[in-house]
């Protein structure tokens, strides 16, 4: 039933047999083939622009005010790409087997393989492009460690690697644009999918400034409308990172692959109130030099410059001490939880832990010392060098902590506790991302395909790019070949016109409800129901009392809500309710999903599946599966399964010990 | 600690569309805990509004960590208000007492029309890098990226312009209402770079085109842009532009 597509061979030879043999469509044939791309961030930016470039007639979608204010925008730390610029050892291969591991062998290996491969060409993209990533001063490239990895392959601009790299992308965009290839539609958001003869053939759009719909033809669609971390209500996602247009395309038989798969990040600033619309992240690249700890004792209230050195618990040294505080996320989240959960947390929430740059900072200095050839310096100058060398590493996300707690960094540790970040899950793509609807394609953070269960640091960002740039310009042939002698479809085909219709009544009776309760707090309530029960540990009671009160949520929703204003106008209330019922959805389907997995894997922990030492331990034997869930009516969803084989990367238990 | 017990006077700009003429509303807003950020102030006040049956303030916000540049709000006469190289998103209730009166307009400029409220309409940016602000290159076999090396200086300094997060606190703090903080910034971090320098001429000519086509207006060099960048850009940049304006003009061939 589910056919992945991935071509035969070795694994190190399927991406270059699948170019060599996929089909091609002449130039002249592209000019008369549309595509729609809708969310403009790395992917979505990169794809609509390199297929501009190609020739195709694209149309180009996002919610924001401009393409550059995706959220792609926010990644901080850093892309990874297999270059050895530093001779440590690395490789195609190396990176291909971390990403496995990393995402405890519930990745496809020929996915992955091919991430590798092209993620060098990335960095030669961008830097073509004007990407000014940190030097040394000889000029070349610089890199950092992440977690999860042994060597150092992390390609960085301060900490605004994302931002960096969109700019590039909105860049080219906005050349595609200026030379008529690529038409730009800010401040629109898409809600549904118009299917004709089984294909994916356009969009219902609403125009978010007129309130108007409007209809949209592409021969195909790409959606790169990235995760859907926001389910949890908090999150590091920004405020209008949404489902919505996944979930439209699920409800019109794309299947959804493995929803429960969601990353808690480990270094995030803890939550202050009940007042807190998002939370914060601070770099894993803080993890290279900072140290992570708690009190020895329990309810210790001390502050952390009162406790000496060894009444501290750096837990993560003691319990890996091959990687330390440089383990994947999912496993130092989990550490996290542990600690704060046995008494042993921080701060007056008692939700958080400690990461310490004093060591750091001494180290730096008298680094500075040498380097400079100083005598007799006093300890507060080493510390003044120290802190001008962390400044100018991780200066701006200081600068962020202090603006957001009142604490300065430099003097007292910073207080993290994991918050929830990125969502491996997605639609279920084949090799060459298109979904179960045909024509409907899906790229970047909005796919399920390359980071398995846990994906590991400076990865995003490699697959959104990967994805636009060097996957989707040749996959898309594929289909777009034996479509050339299709004409544009009229939008008043009936198909246009039913669903547009679907969505106008959808609206109205969002705008009829005429409830007490807003919209915000349904969210609030939602993300709640999440987090303690579909977070970062589940369990099977825990779920199946999730999924009895999110289905209460949904009926309350749709009988009580307040929307303000009118239809055909701005109206950010509006938006959010279409957002936030589909968020609704979607929580049940992780549920049923995260119940349905009855083993631990990644961020995936089920309390049940355990090692001795409260490791995630995974059940090959019954779950090595992608599950695709097929939509079937409300609250019904059937499974397929997908099986996975590891030809190369064989699973074991992941130790970094 | 955190404390809750700010009381304060709101008076914000209404306005329902563009052609409507707008005018201040006064709102009171209370027990706001000095934790919050200034826009979760903001969704306090709208939770009231809408529980009341009125209608909620409109504004621009996204990623509210300070990097993705849709928020927009002149705070008290300042683009962004009180804090130094700040937006928005990250100002916080601490740098406000218990009774303070807080004025809150969107963005005033001609090339920035409001949609509504506090929301502007910002497209004009996009159209000045539609005009020249990128490098034109097709995705593909570019070169080893190290076949590139780059003096670290140049390189730092060329990310220190690129970090221009398009906000338009430039735009917003000037008499004129000049685009030049913003443009300079787009025009440096291109040329700085090996890559880039191959099309200074056109790019700067071709920009700065469009942004007088925008209805942007002149720069006077006060310097009231670079005092409210939320990301620092420095003045030097408009100094580089006009450096590269002026070559370009002396040079280019048409």
């Amino acid at each position: 039933m589910l056919n992945s597509k991935i071509p035969s061979g070795p694994l190190a030879e399927k991406w270059t047999e699948f170019k060599g043999h996929c089909k091609l469509v002449n130039p002249a044939n592209k000019r008369k083939l549309e595509i729609i791309v809708v969310g403009t961030g790395l992917a979505g930016a990169s794809a609509a622009s390199s297929l501009g470039e190609l020739g195709y007639k694209v149309k180009a979608f996002c919610f924001q005010d401009s393409p550059r204010r995706a959220h792609s925008i926010a990644a901080q730390g850093g892309i990874n790409a297999a270059k050895n610029y530093q001779n440590d050892g690395d490789s195609v291969f190396r990176l291909f087997y971390d990403t496995i591991k990393g995402g405890d062998y519930r990745a496809r290996e020929a996915n992955v393989h091919r991430l590798a491969e092209v993620s060098g060409n990335i960095i030669d993209q961008c830097v073509a492009a004007g990407v000014p990533f940190a030097r040394e001063y000889g000029g070349l490239l610089s890199n950092r460690s992440f977690g999860g990895t042994q060597v150092q392959r992390t390609f960085y601009a301060a900490g605004q690697t994302g931002q960096q790299l969109l700019i590039g992308a909105y860049q080219s965009l906005e050349r595609q644009v200026a030379l008529g290839n690529v038409d730009m539609y800010a401040r629109h958001e898409m809600l549904d999918i118009v299917i004709i003869d089984g294909k994916a053939r356009g969009i219902i759009a609403r125009n978010l400034v007129t309130g108007k719909l409007e209809r949209h033809f592409g021969h195909a669609i790409l959606l790169c409308t990235g995760g859907y971390g926001n389910v949890f209500y908090l999150s590091t996602n920004a405020m209008g990172s949404n489902v919505t247009a996944a979930w439209k395309a699920h409800l019109k038989g794309a299947y959804f692959g493995n929803p429960c798969f969601t990353q808690i990040h480990p270094t995030c600033i803890p939550v202050s109130g009940d007042h807190q619309s998002k939370l914060t992240l601070m770099s894993e690249s803080l993890r290279n030099d900072g140290r992570i700890w708690v009190p020895k004792k329990q309810n210790d209230n001390r502050r952390p410059n009162e406790i000496p050195e060894e009444e501290r618990d750096y837990y993560l040294e003691r319990r890996y001490p091959a990687f330390g505080n440089l383990v994947p996320r999912d496993v130092a989240s989990r550490a996290a939880k542990e600690r704060c959960d046995a008494g042993y947390g921080v701060g007056s929430s008692k939700q958080a832990v400690y990461l310490d740059y004093a060591d750091a900072i001494h180290r730096y200095g008298k680094g500075e010392v040498n380097k400079r050839n100083l005598h007799n310096v006093s300890e507060e100058e080493v510390v003044k060098l120290g802190k001008e060398v962390v400044k100018e590493k991780y200066g701006n996300l200081f600068d962020m902590y202090e603006k957001i707690t009142g604490e300065n960094p430099y003097e007292v540790p910073m207080r993290i506790y994991p918050a929830v970040h990125y969502t491996m899950g997605g639609l279920w793509v084949d090799y060459e991302l298109m979904t179960t609807v045909v024509g409907l394609y899906c790229l970047g953070e909005a796919n399920f395909s390359d980071h398995g269960a846990n994906r590991l640091g400076a990865s995003a960002l490699m697959q959104g790019l990967a994805d636009g740039y060097f996957v989707i310009p040749y996959t898309m042939g594929n289909y777009l070949a034996d479509d050339i002698m299709t004409k544009a479809i009229p939008t008043d085909h009936p198909a246009f016109v039913e669903a547009e219709k679907a969505v106008a009544d959808r609206i109205n009776r969002l705008m009829n409800i005429k409830g007490k309760q807003t919209v915000e707090s349904m969210h609030k309530r939602l993300g709640k129901i999440m987090w303690e029960k579909c977070g970062m540990a589940r369990n099977e009671a825990g779920l199946k009392e999730a999924i009895v009160e999110i289905q209460a949520l949904k009926k309350e929703f749709w009988r009580d809500i307040r929307i303000p204003g009118s239809i055909e106008e701005m109206n950010p209330e509006l938006d959010k309710a279409n957002r936030v019922a589909d968020f609704i959805e979607l929580g049940e389907l992780m549920c049923l999903d995260a119940l349905n997995r009855r083993e631990s894997c990644g961020g995936h922990f089920r309390e049940e599946s355990q090692t001795e030492e409260g490791e995630a331990k995974r059940n090959d034997e019954e779950f090595s599966y992608v599950a695709a869930w097929q939509y079937a009516g409300e609250h019904q969803w059937q499974l397929h399964k997908e099986a996975l084989n590891f030809e190369v990367a064989k699973p074991t238990q992941r130790s970094y010990k | 600690m955190s404390s809750n017990n700010l009381n304060l006077t709101l008076k914000v700009w209404k306005q329902k569309n563009s052609q409507d003429k707008g005018q201040f509303e006064t709102y009171q807003v209370k027990d706001i805990s000095d934790e919050m950020s200034f826009l979760e102030m903001f969704d306090v006040l709208n939770e009231k509004l809408i529980a009341e049956g009125k209608e909620p303030v409109t504004f621009d916000h996204d990623c509210r960590e300070g990097i993705c540049g849709a928020c927009s709000m002149y705070i008290d006469g300042k683009p962004h208000g009180p804090w130094l190289a700040n937006t928005v998103c990250q100002l916080h209730m601490r740098a406000y007492k218990d009774g303070d009166t807080v004025t809150v307009e969107p963005w005033r400029a001609n090339a920035f029309p409001v949609i509504k409220d506090l929301m502007v309409d910002r497209s004009a940016f996009d159209r000045i890098i539609q005009a020249g602000g990128y490098i034109s290159v097709n995705t593909g076999n570019a070169q080893d990226a190290n076949n590139i090396p780059i003096e670290k200086q140049l390189a730092d300094d060329s990310f220190a312009a690129a970090a221009c997060i398009g906000c338009g606190a430039c735009v917003a703090a000037c008499k004129n209402s000049s685009a030049m903080l913003f443009l300079s910034a787009k025009v440096s971090h291109l040329a700085l770079l090996p890559q880039g320098a191959i099309e200074r001429k056109t790019r700067v000519l071709n920009m700065i085109a469009q942004m007088d086509a925008e209805g942007f207006g002149a720069c006077t060099n006060t310097g009231a842009c670079e005092a409210v960048c939320p990301k620092e850009i420095s003045l030097t940049n408009i100094a580089r532009l006009n450096q590269e304006y002026l070559l370009a003009g002396l040079t280019a061939e048409k």
